[in-house]
């Protein structure tokens, strides 16, 4: 089993998830340089920066899609660096996907009804759900949560944009999501969206704790309670909303010196 | 079970009553009912030649390239080994099997001999299909080919089971029940329920959560992992479902033409399955015995055709050839998809008197 160390620093923890020291090297190019973040369970935190700061760098490897070239990522105190990304989405991580990352040749409802059935048994069932089958109905219960139920029997090919990013978010909410990673969920949403996605990551119980990438200030500072702010790879500030939104560098580094 | 208990609603209730039942394929379509109906009749108004050479031909290559359908209709993976796994499975009956050849073949009844070849032909295909997930789109196809091929030039060098360019004759076909089940009738009924059983298996399998699943894989592998999905076994058991599904109709094939030789697996017949695949569509499980239908037509009657024409007879390939461009250049999904279309445009002329304008 564990060794003695292991176990203790486990017990210390008590985050939901711990990097320490992560890099990421593309060739001789590295989006990640040493990042080292501790995130309570349930906390809700933003994560901004410039294009190119290295904020999806960071989602692709603590859900595993890149591992990081060096350093450890835990997750609720386990050593999760090494775990394909299915074995840490069955321990309740989520994410969901900058461009959407959907299924256009599946119905809504089915959609929906993978991501239940992937944190589920039966992954490989061939007996088909039947009519009273519990993860039909919680995948029902999802598409309605995001505004979907009129549409549940369209092919996502014929969706919306909008339809799109909140079946986006329905996936990464399947199951019981213990911490949810959102990249740019509100990307090309209209006002109205925007206020329903502030609403479904408002109204999330508080157990859930998530970090979200948006460039969108209004969206992402009023649905978190502590902020990351990166450059070029590396963190380079941390703290409160109204901290950062104040810090002179930062509004240097976004407003001013910015790229976009 | 976060925001599915705390969001909502009343909504169940409504939803379950209009959801189509999920459990059965649907079965109030007359054409099929009318097909299905034309099918069991068949020995009455067929000759032994169109049951066999036609009808039973047309079944067993449609349900080797149903396995393909499977695979890259329902997994996105264009597997060319299909074939191969059938002809590894017919000669595995051979070799068990009562055959010609006293010294290769090892005697056994049918009904161990079957049951052998069958888990034989599974776990080589897939074996095959675990060493091509690890590549994806051309270089599956390239990994499969080279399989294909390496078992043809196998088969055509070894002589101590495979018995070299030969091949292994006279496979004796089951007789029990004082039935002599390789007559032409009851051999077209029993090649008739296997290719509907397994018809009905990949249609209802579809619905599944491993078909489910299959399709997710196909349209987007990355976010099945993010979805708690192990993409990689879950193409593998899809190998293994589909080389089970090529392994019944190779054991078909070798108690139709009651011999297996190199031919039957080489190269330019793996290519055919592909060429009846997507002639006949690889969105649906129909697609493929359609496309058989319209191979085996060609084959059997294009070179009268040809010769009446005063062209060389074994020309019928290109007819084909042209057919497959005409089909993969109009059609991506083959004749099902022109069908389709064509239902579609009657019903709009019907629905607006003016003028449905969509073509192709």
């Amino acid at each position: 089993m564990d060794s003695v160390a292991q176990r203790l620093s486990a017990v210390g923890a008590g985050a939901a998830l711990e990097l320490r020291g992560v890099t990421r090297l593309f060739g001789a190019l590295a989006a990640l340089t040493d990042v080292t973040i501790t995130v309570r369970p349930g906390e809700r935190r933003a994560v901004l920066g410039s294009n190119g700061a290295g904020k999806t760098t960071l989602f692709n490897c603590i859900t595993g899609d890149f591992p990081p070239s060096s350093g450890t990522i835990r997750f609720f105190g386990e050593d999760v660096t090494h775990f394909p990304p299915y074995e840490r989405i069955r321990r309740g991580l989520r994410r969901t996907y900058q461009i959407s990352a959907l299924f256009p040749g599946l119905t809504v409802q089915d959609n929906v009804y993978l991501a239940c059935r992937g944190v589920s048994r039966g992954r490989f069932s061939f007996l088909r759900p039947g009519q009273n089958d519990a993860l039909m109905h919680a995948a029902d219960n999802l598409v309605q949560a995001v505004h979907l139920s009129a549409v549940k029997d369209q092919r996502v090919s014929e969706l919306a944009h909008g339809q799109q990013r909140q079946l986006e978010i329905a996936l990464a909410l399947a199951g019981a999501p213990r911490f949810v990673l959102f990249d740019e969920p509100a990307a090309g949403l209209s006002p109205t969206e925007r206020a329903e996605l502030i609403e479904i990551l408002t109204s999330l119980p508080a157990h859930i704790g998530y970090i979200i990438i948006e460039h969108d200030m209004d969206v992402a500072l009023r649905v978190v309670e502590s902020v990351t702010m990166m450059h070029n790879g590396r963190i380079f500030k941390e703290g409160l909303p109204q901290e950062i939104q104040s810090d002179p560098e930062v509004q240097e580094l976004y407003l001013g010196g910015g790229h976009e | 079970m976060s925001l599915a208990h705390d969001a909502q609603l009343a909504v169940g209730r409504a939803t379950k009553a209009q959801r189509p039942a999920r459990t059965w394929p649907e079965i109030n379509n007359p054409t099929a009912w009318a097909v299905a109906a034309i099918l069991l009749v068949m020995p009455l108004i067929a000759s032994g030649f169109f049951l066999i050479e036609i009808f039973a031909t047309t079944l067993i290559l449609g349900t080797m390239a149903l396995s393909l359908m499977f695979l890259a209709g329902y997994g996105g993976m264009v597997s060319l080994m299909q074939l191969t796994i059938a002809g590894f499975s017919a000669y595995m009956v051979a070799v068990f099997g009562v055959s010609g050849n006293a010294n290769i073949s090892l005697g056994w009844p049918w009904w161990l001999a079957v049951p052998m070849a069958l888990a034989l032909a599974t776990a080589f295909g897939t074996l095959g299909g675990a060493l091509a997930v690890r590549t994806e789109g051309i270089y599956t196809i390239m990994i499969t080919l080279a399989i294909g091929a390496a078992f043809y030039y196998f088969t055509n060098q070894n002589w101590a089971i495979f018995n070299g360019h030969t091949g292994i004759n006279n496979v004796a076909t089951p007789h029990f029940w004082g039935v002599n089940w390789r007559a032409d009738i009851p051999f077209y009924y029993v090649v008739l329920a296997v290719a509907a059983l397994c018809y009905f298996a990949v249609e209802y399998l579809s619905r599944a959560p491993f078909g489910l699943a299959l399709q997710g894989v196909r349209d987007n592998p990355r976010r099945m992992a993010a979805l708690g999905f192990n993409v990689n076994a879950h193409r593998v058991a899809a190998y293994a479902f589909a080389s089970f599904v090529a392994a019944l109709a190779g054991v078909l094939q070798v108690w139709n033409y009651r011999q297996i030789s190199p031919g039957s697996v080489s190269v330019g017949a793996c290519i055919d399955v592909l060429i009846i695949a997507v002639v006949g569509g690889i969105t649906r499980p129909i697609g493929p015995f359609i496309g058989a239908l319209i191979f085996v037509l060609l084959r059997t009657f294009a070179l009268d055709f040809l010769v009446r024409l005063g062209l060389d007879g074994n020309r019928f390939r290109l007819l084909i050839g042209v057919g497959f461009l005409a089909i993969v250049f109009w059609s991506s999904d083959g004749v099902i998809g022109l069908w389709q279309r064509w239902r579609q445009h009657q019903r709009r002329e019907v629905s607006h008197s003016g003028g449905g304008r969509g073509h192709g």
